[in-house]
């Protein structure tokens, strides 16, 4: 039952071949045998249980929703009122949230089942969920390689099937890099298309939610959930949300596929690059066109994302200073040990390097080389990709340089783990949306493809995806272990 | 560009963030690092470029002045490290 689909879950929770609490506690039992992932932070037994009870009731009285009685997990950044919001941190350890993100919200008005909250590299800064302050996420497909980062535990979850589906965010490629690491399916909407609000910020500029799920049809389900305005966010755009499913058998005939030339050079493993060659032989055959592309200025991202980034995220930590909520350090002596210790004892290493970073970007005297000429190289890069998708309908490509690197790896080279994140970084600059979907293994490791639309063309993206999973079965294995 | 132990601790200060001791070293060849990755932006000229500090490019919306949020006062204070009669307590600032 735990191998169906959300879709296939949904149909049979509406044809009453099993009931949402039997197939709650199917998924609770799966989360306590695989504990050696460490995929969760949090479970929730006891409200899971109580909210498949209500979403059997809705399920009885022709009131419920594809997701009604579908057991899913959060993310621990989304802010869950009475259920712990850890955001990995020691920070935020002891942080009951007063409210509830509007995605969370959203998720229990469909009727949702939240398992429990899903193991994250600290406040959202890292690609391989090692700095957790809960301790590194185990990858499914090989136990002592990294799922990917910062959404690790949701790509674990998922893919060990230890959930129907979850909930991610990517800032830098926080959703794509763990979905490609883990062989599943991960959508980063359009900047503004799902509401940031109890979402807990890291750099507000670039971050955006998203599910990570088996395949497209399913991804398009939950964003039907997620997507949509929400005045609690002032960044959140009023767009309409078009039907997701809608247009998923749509023919890719004629479809211009770009590939640019900046995304096939150095540096990217051969296995992997061969692997994606035959996705485009695929491509192919489904009727799309292939068109070789340029975007000269890909090469700029992650130094302007490592200014970028960091700066917005010393401002938005700066709330965690131990008086209003969160880690307080012990016996201060005055105000500004009171500050500097709770910080200093309560980030990790990963968090208070891109403060200082960030705090030393935005400082008299830098903020011009840094911040503001990172912002103009952030123009030049989004004109990349308005002048790239003026011609071509998606642009595809890798979204890491290889399969997934082993734990301890490097954790203690931060350069080096900066720049696994090559591929997916600009897109977050330029705001558009991205996926990543199962394309293949190297040596028993899953390999991402990513689909890089236009602003507000997810249900194209979802449509793109859906039909190479027609004809390909990349998104269907299962890893050892966890049948 | 390198970054020395004293402009580290500089920068800790003026975040207000606590790093040990025995860090600093690290900390101040980490951001090094992220500097020498950063000069790689003044390769183009942006002379004429606009800066971008939204996707979406939009200004900020406005809304209807009238209150929204009721008062929460005692499920925010729930949460915090130390409070007494309503007030947030933090070390004595006034001598």
């Amino acid at each position: 039952m735990h191998n169906k689909t959300l879709a296939e879950l949904s149909l049979g929770l509406q044809a009453k071949t099993y009931s949402s609490v039997e197939l709650t506690q199917l998924f609770l039992d799966r989360i306590n045998q695989h504990q050696q992932l460490n995929a969760y932070i949090t479970v929730t037994p006891e409200l899971a249980m109580a909210q498949a009870k209500v979403a059997d009731q809705r399920l009885a009285n022709g009131t419920a929703d594809l997701l009604t009685g579908i057991p899913i997990a959060q993310k621990d950044i989304f802010c869950t009122q009475d259920v712990m919001t850890t955001c990995g941190s020691k920070m935020l350890a002891n942080f009951s949230a007063p409210y509830n993100a509007t995605v969370v919200d959203k998720f229990n008005q469909a009727g949702a089942i939240m398992l429990g909250k899903l193991n994250m590299d600290e406040f959202a800064m890292g690609s391989s969920n090692e700095t957790s302050y809960f301790g590194a996420v185990r990858n499914p497909w090989n136990l002592n390689s990294v799922p990917g980062g910062s959404s690790g535990g949701s790509a674990a979850a998922v893919s060990a099937r230890l959930a129907a589906c979850a909930t991610g965010t990517d800032t830098g490629g926080s959703i794509r890099q763990p979905a490609a690491l883990c062989g599943i399916t991960g959508l980063k909407p359009t900047y503004g298309r799902v509401s940031r609000y109890g979402m807990i910020a890291y750099a507000s500029s670039l971050d955006q939610g998203g599910p990570m799920t088996r395949n497209a049809e399913d991804a398009a389900i939950v964003l039907q959930t997620m997507a949509g305005f929400d005045e609690k966010d002032s960044t959140s755009v009023d767009v309409p949300v078009p039907d997701y499913r809608a247009g998923l058998n749509k023919s890719l005939a004629g479809l211009k596929i770009g590939l640019p030339k900046e995304f096939f050079g150095e540096g990217l493993d051969e296995n992997v690059a061969a692997t994606l060659a035959t996705a485009f032989d695929e491509y192919r055959r489904l009727g799309a066109e292939i068109i070789d592309i340029t975007m000269p200025n890909l090469k700029l991202a992650i130094p302007a994302y490592y200014v970028i980034a960091p700066a917005e995220c010393s401002a938005n930590l700066s709330r965690f200073d131990g008086v209003r909520y969160g880690y307080r350090c012990e016996n201060p002596v005055d105000l500004t040990d009171l500050y500097t210790r709770s910080r200093g004892e309560g980030f990790g290493k990963e968090v208070k390097r891109r403060i200082l970073m960030g705090t030393y970007a935005l400082s008299t005297g830098y903020y011009d080389a840094y911040y503001l000429k990172a912002q103009k190289i952030r123009r030049l890069i989004s004109e990349d990709f308005k002048t790239a998708l003026a011609s071509v309908d998606v642009i595809m490509g890798p979204v890491t340089p290889s399969t997934a690197f082993g734990i301890g790896e490097k954790i203690d080279d931060p350069i080096a783990m900066y720049l696994s994140d090559i591929y997916t970084i600009a897109i977050n600059l330029a705001g558009v949306p991205a996926m990543s979907i199962p394309a293949g293994f190297v040596a028993g490791m899953p390999v991402g493809l990513q689909l890089i639309g236009d602003y507000f063309s997810e249900d194209r993206l979802l449509n793109i995806a859906h039909q190479y999973q027609q004809v390909t079965d990349w998104h269907n294995f299962i890893p050892t272990g966890f049948e | 560009m390198s970054l020395t132990a004293d402009e580290v601790n500089k920068i800790a200060h003026l975040a207000r963030l606590g790093i040990d001791k025995q860090d600093v070293a690290a900390y101040a060849n980490d951001l090094s690092g992220m500097l020498d990755l950063m000069t790689r932006m003044s390769e183009v000229n942006t002379d004429d470029v606009e800066p971008m500090a939204h996707p979406m490019d939009q200004a900020q919306r406005l809304r209807v002045d009238k209150v929204t949020e009721l008062n929460h006062r005692e499920a925010f204070q729930a949460i915090a490290p130390q409070v007494e009669a309503g007030l947030y307590l933090v070390p004595k600032v006034i001598e």
